[in-house]
């Protein structure tokens, strides 16, 4: 099963409450999947860029990290920690050393995602136990995006988690498996990408990196899964500025999307949207098989 | 109290709403699901508790499943997967959209979603009559036995596949492989035909269907529609048994 949802704001007056609608949207598609569950924000630029890191032992491993790695880079770090995931933040100019550099200084420690604007919190449990974990209801941001996992492809971890990230800004949830993932991943890493994880959703995530990497926009590297990913998915997509759903031409993951002046949705099933504002009179349909939708601010 | 089938749904809205006779409501935001179905299952035959209401249904999963007495139910709201599920003479009006497998297995009755429906509409239902007043989205029909399907827009791809037995009337358009490996089942379209399924094909619409069709249509409150505007599809009857010449097909 899984469920998945997405929110893009179009009104800018909304964009305290992302989290808090985001947080409510998750929760109620929790049914669907209880093994893990994962969200994705996309907060205010700002001058830093960041990226969110994930330990098991978060003690351990976040202390002294931003002087340690203030001082391998050679630029100013800091470190704000939220239970065993933090965001860095630094020099955009920067964020590939230290990347590299967070990986040398703590072996152990994982990247869930990097970028300009996003954040990615992900943790086995419900999505109500995760959101509070992370105080997701309190988060601001302009898009985001959601999933609750019932596992199938690939084992019940942290990394096996939703949302994957696998270029800046940019990250995916999934519901549904893929059939040709492992032939797809090593296309992909013959052209250089690297993976975290066995999981088919990664490497549909690298897929759609790869194609923007080729100068593809968000819709043209949707456009793309419909030919050369093979087996059942329903994908909801962010990027730094963008939004975007695709199904397979046998759509059998359910979908469904709501806009209004304020907003896009998208929910694995309506209930996921009946708390948004205005939803009684919103615009509410299921998105067609093999057909891309995406929004861009 | 009218018989469980072939009544519309005017008549018996009526019937359940005449003077003195309140709906019994079920608010689903205050009480639970489980509640209003097991409320709805110990309904006595020739009970006089027959017109009901639901509100805030919210896209809840399995409103109305498995209702067995002449009852009218108004849900006023969108629902989630499977209303009317197993449906055996009740007649559940959808104020709203239906998702997955809105009246599937339908025994009799009927069921007026006035929305859209999501995929599987009616799926395996035995009888009864389900009017989608928006669109259905695929797999609308699939392996119908016995029920009735009216739908005032479009459906879907791979409807009524493996369509055994039954009426599917689509004033819209169909999507593709409609009535793949199909049965005996009548499938009635009045726009566009994407593409037909495996050993579906386009068939000669005579007096009886024409005649058939109509009463469908009426009991669907379908106006300004005439019968002769649709066309009819079924099967070839090829693949009912194994020939080798056909393996390409299955």
């Amino acid at each position: 099963m899984c469920g998945i949802v997405g929110l893009f704001l179009k009104d800018k007056s909304l964009e305290p409450q992302l989290g808090a609608m985001l947080s409510e949207m998750l929760i109620s598609l929790s049914d669907r999947g209880p093994d893990s569950a994962g969200i994705a924000i996309y907060g205010a630029p700002s001058s830093e860029a960041k990226i969110t890191i994930q330990s098991a032992k978060p003690e351990r491993d976040f202390r002294g990290l931003d002087a340690e790695l203030a001082k391998a880079i050679g630029a100013p770090v800091s470190i704000a920690a939220k239970s065993t995931h933090a965001v860095v933040r630094t020099t955009p100019a920067k964020i590939d050393e230290a990347r590299e550099a967070i990986q040398t200084l703590r072996p152990d420690i994982r990247i869930m995602g990097a970028g300009d604007v996003v954040e990615i919190y992900k943790e086995v449990g419900l999505p109500e136990a995760v959101v509070d974990r992370f105080g997701v209801r309190e988060m601001t941001g302009t898009h985001g995006i959601g999933h609750t996992r019932m596992a199938t492809e690939s084992a019940v971890t942290t990394m096996g988690a939703h949302p994957f990230s696998t270029g800046a800004d940019q990250c995916l949830v999934h519901n549904g498996s893929l059939s040709n993932h492992n032939n797809v991943r090593r296309e992909l890493i013959r052209e250089g990408m690297t993976f975290e994880t066995e999981n088919d959703t990664e490497v549909a995530a690298a897929y759609l990196s790869s194609q923007m990497a080729h100068g593809k926009n968000l819709g043209e590297a949707l456009e793309g899964t419909l030919s050369d990913l093979d087996g059942f998915f329903t994908f909801v997509v962010g990027t730094k500025n963008g939004f975007g759903v695709v199904r397979d031409p046998i759509a059998c993951k359910p979908a469904v999307m709501a806009e209004t002046d304020q907003y896009v949705a998208f929910g694995s099933e309506y209930r996921a949207l009946t708390k948004l504002p205005g939803i009684d009179n919103a615009k509410v349909w299921e998105p067609e098989p093999a057909t891309v939708y995406f929004w861009e601010h | 109290m009218p018989a469980s089938n072939a009544f519309n749904t005017g008549n018996l809205s009526k019937a359940a709403r005449e003077p003195g006779q309140a709906s019994r409501v079920f608010d689903l935001a205050e009480m639970s699901l489980r509640e209003l179905n097991q409320a709805l299952h110990d309904l006595a035959p020739g009970s006089n508790e027959t017109a009901w209401e639901v509100l805030h249904p919210r896209g809840s999963h399995s409103v109305a499943v498995g209702v067995d007495q002449p009852v009218a139910i108004d849900v006023r709201g969108s629902v989630g997967y499977y209303c009317g599920g197993m449906n055996d003479g009740g007649t559940i009006t959808v104020h709203g959209s239906a998702g997955p497998g809105v009246g599937e297995n339908m025994m009799s009755g009927q069921i007026v979603v006035k929305g859209d429906a999501s995929q599987y509409a009616g799926a395996t239902g035995r009888g009864g009559l389900l009017v989608i007043e928006g669109n259905a989205s695929s797999r609308c029909g699939i392996s119908m036995k016995g029920i009735d399907i009216v739908v005032h827009g479009n459906i879907g791809h791979m409807s009524a596949f493996m369509a055994q037995s039954g009426n599917l009337v689509v004033l819209g358009d169909a999507g593709d492989a409609l009535g793949d490996s199909i049965y005996e089942a009548r499938l009635f379209v009045r726009g566009k035909v994407e593409s037909l399924g495996a050993d579906c094909i386009a068939k000669e619409m005579r007096p009886e269907h024409l005649e058939l069709l109509q009463g469908l249509l009426d009991r669907a409150g379908v106006t300004g529609v005439k019968a002769a505007e649709f066309k009819r599809y079924g099967s070839a009857r090829t693949l009912y048994n194994f020939n080798i010449d056909n393996a390409d097909a299955y």
